[in-house]
């Protein structure tokens, strides 16, 4: 019963006739017009594929030599040194899953609060204002972000959020060492300002679609306020969901604001306080220094594995979002 | 206006009190009841009693405000930004003096448009109130989910799937099981919002059927559309016109004496 957005696209992309598939049965009744229509659609549509495809052809062929050289090794190594050509990306791997992590385990609950105060509690009027801003944030170019941190967030978390933690929680492996401010960290702090208006203004948009009869049926039912924003929250999961994947599918991808805060070292820590390295951001920063053919290719390889991750997470996500859907129509007693 | 409409009705009331004296105890009052929304007002000055285990049906066309005064007594009116003048008692005690929580555990309702939950098992969506309560207890939950699922005569259709969503279910099934639902946290009356104009007709006379089982143990109040549904079910008839009681009486004179002008061209479809 619940038209997740997911299930909406997915309702609209059924009427687009697979290739060969009832085109000509159909087409015979319809105009010109709609068959072109229909046509002009349908390949815009493939053209999609056809893209990633060609992407896809493009980074292998880029990164043969590093696929050749270093095999499976390359997923599993922690070298990263330019000068002796030894190339291993799991620390990359590391930074950009940890922060992304990170950011959305800070993200999730924060966003969900803006949104039921937005969806839920807020009067019209301050809604609208802080509904303008929230999406505003998300406009944002990262570089803004990334300057803002560097100057601003960064030493303050140096100064102000680190040294508690250690002094505290520093038995806890992830708050160990020496506060630098630079770290995972703060790229996990810059990822979450980041993702925050995104999964919150989605979060919000799904719970206003929840329908006014499900809030009644809980107030008559004699629910409180908080009950039945329960409720209500509970109803609007899957939109939540999607909005959340959002989010994680930018803070997997972030380059720029990510690279100005996380320190850039291709190390492997458990303690958020140091500094780490992503794989967007080994892109960016070394793309143009990569003087060496095979230098090239591994690079070019750390962009396919991070395409093929952003694919994983992405249906893994799909996946846990249809056992979810299939455990609500089949109910389930808690 | 509201003067001379006042007195009518009044006697009208007593009059409907004479006829059924086993229903002589009011459950809920109704006092100079006016309701608006921002500055429209949809419910002009109405006084009507609703006797204890008496199924009352309110009639009038669309607009008419039979939904809003619905609404009003069990303080869902104010959910959707309403507000409202006048008294409702309930036992003789204002209901917008108390905790709306506790007013609408005592006065229960069923919507228009069947709305389970549907992220809930067909017994969540029953036990959902009581959990709201606070009861917690299994083998308690599952008594009153199985009583409440036959008051509302669905019961032998679903007790192999009570793990299944209470989405999965036809239409019919999934109003019988609001009303199961409404009926599991014990409510003293009951409020129906015209419960059955979604459904097909075999649906719809399984809930008359309901309603004429229900009301030996609760009050009912429902509102329709549909006047055949008003005289199958119902003791007394309320009819609503522009946001004002015209007339209220026996469903039997209603129907067939009915004491105002506007009330006869209604039922007799002259207007509405």
């Amino acid at each position: 019963m619940i038209a997740s957005l997911d299930e909406r696209i997915r309702t609209l992309l059924r009427r687009v006739p697979a290739p060969g598939m009832g085109v000509e049965n159909s087409s015979r009744h319809t105009n010109l017009g709609d068959r072109a229509f229909r046509g002009a659609t349908f390949l815009f549509t493939f053209m999609i594929v056809v893209l990633s495809g060609i992407m896809v052809y493009q980074m292998i062929d880029g990164s043969t030599l590093s696929l050749r050289e270093f095999g499976l090794g390359f997923v599993t190594s922690q070298i990263w040194d330019p000068v002796q050509e030894k190339f291993g990306a799991l620390p990359f791997v590391y930074g950009t899953v940890v922060s992304s992590l990170v950011a959305l385990i800070l993200a999730i609950p924060l966003s969900l609060g803006v949104a039921v105060f937005l969806a839920e509690l807020a009067p019209r009027w301050l809604e609208r204002i802080l509904s303008f801003m929230v999406e505003l944030l998300a406009a944002i170019p990262s570089i803004v972000y990334g300057l803002w941190g560097m100057f601003v967030m960064v030493p303050w978390i140096r100064e102000t959020i680190e040294p508690p933690l250690s002094e505290h929680l520093g038995f806890l492996p992830i708050f160990e060492g020496a506060p630098y401010g630079f770290g995972m960290l703060a790229a996990g702090l810059i990822l979450t300002v980041m993702i925050v208006p995104i999964i919150a203004s989605i979060s919000r948009d799904a719970l206003k679609s929840v329908p006014r009869a499900q809030r009644e049926a809980a107030y008559a039912l004699g629910a409180t306020r908080w009950e039945t924003i329960t409720l209500v929250v509970k109803y609007a999961r899957s939109g939540i969901f999607g909005a959340t994947l959002l989010g994680l599918g930018r803070a997997l991808g972030e380059t720029m604001a990510v690279t100005m805060v996380i320190g850039n070292r291709p190390i492997i820590s458990a303690s958020l306080f140091d500094p780490g390295y992503t794989m967007a951001s080994v892109l960016a920063n070394e793309f143009t220094e990569a003087t060496t053919e095979l230098y090239l290719h591994a690079l070019i390889e750390i962009a396919l594995l991070l395409f093929t991750i952003t694919i994983i997470v992405n249906m893994l996500a799909r996946l846990l979002m249809w056992t979810m859907s299939r455990t609500i129509s089949q109910g389930g007693r808690a | 206006m509201i003067h001379t409409l006042a007195q009518p009705q009044l006697s009208v009331v007593n009059e409907s009190a004479n006829v059924q004296p086993q229903q002589n105890a009011a459950k809920m009052q109704v006092l100079h009841l006016s309701a608006y929304f921002g500055k429209t007002q949809a419910l002009k000055d109405v006084s009507l009693d609703i006797m204890e285990r008496e199924v009352l049906a309110i009639i009038g066309p669309s607009g008419c405000g039979k939904s809003t005064f619905l609404r009003s007594l069990n303080r869902m009116h104010e959910v959707a930004g309403g507000r409202i003048s006048g008294r409702v008692l309930l036992d003789g005690e204002d209901i917008y003096q108390r905790d709306p929580v506790m007013v609408r555990r005592r006065v229960g309702m069923v919507f228009q448009k069947p709305n389970p939950f549907p992220t809930m098992s067909i017994f969540d969506n029953v036990a959902a109130g009581l959990r709201l309560g606070g009861m917690s207890n299994r083998s308690a939950l599952t008594d009153v989910v199985e009583e409440s699922l036959k008051r509302a005569a669905l019961w032998e259709e679903v007790k192999n799937s009570l793990d299944k969503s209470g989405a999965s279910l036809s239409g019919g099934q999934q109003q019988r099981l609001c009303i199961a639902r409404a009926l599991a946290i014990r409510p003293e009356v009951l409020l129906m919002d015209e419960p059955a104009s979604a459904l097909d007709p075999i649906s719809t006379a399984k809930i008359e059927e309901l309603i004429f089982e229900l009301k030996r143990n609760f009050t009912i109040v429902i509102v329709t559309h549909n006047m055949q549904q008003a005289a199958r079910v119902s003791d007394r008839t309320a009819f609503f016109y522009l946001g004002e009681l015209i007339e209220i009486g026996s469903t039997e004179t209603l129907f067939t004496k009915p004491h105002e002008k506007r009330t006869e061209d209604y039922i007799t479809g002259r207007f509405g």
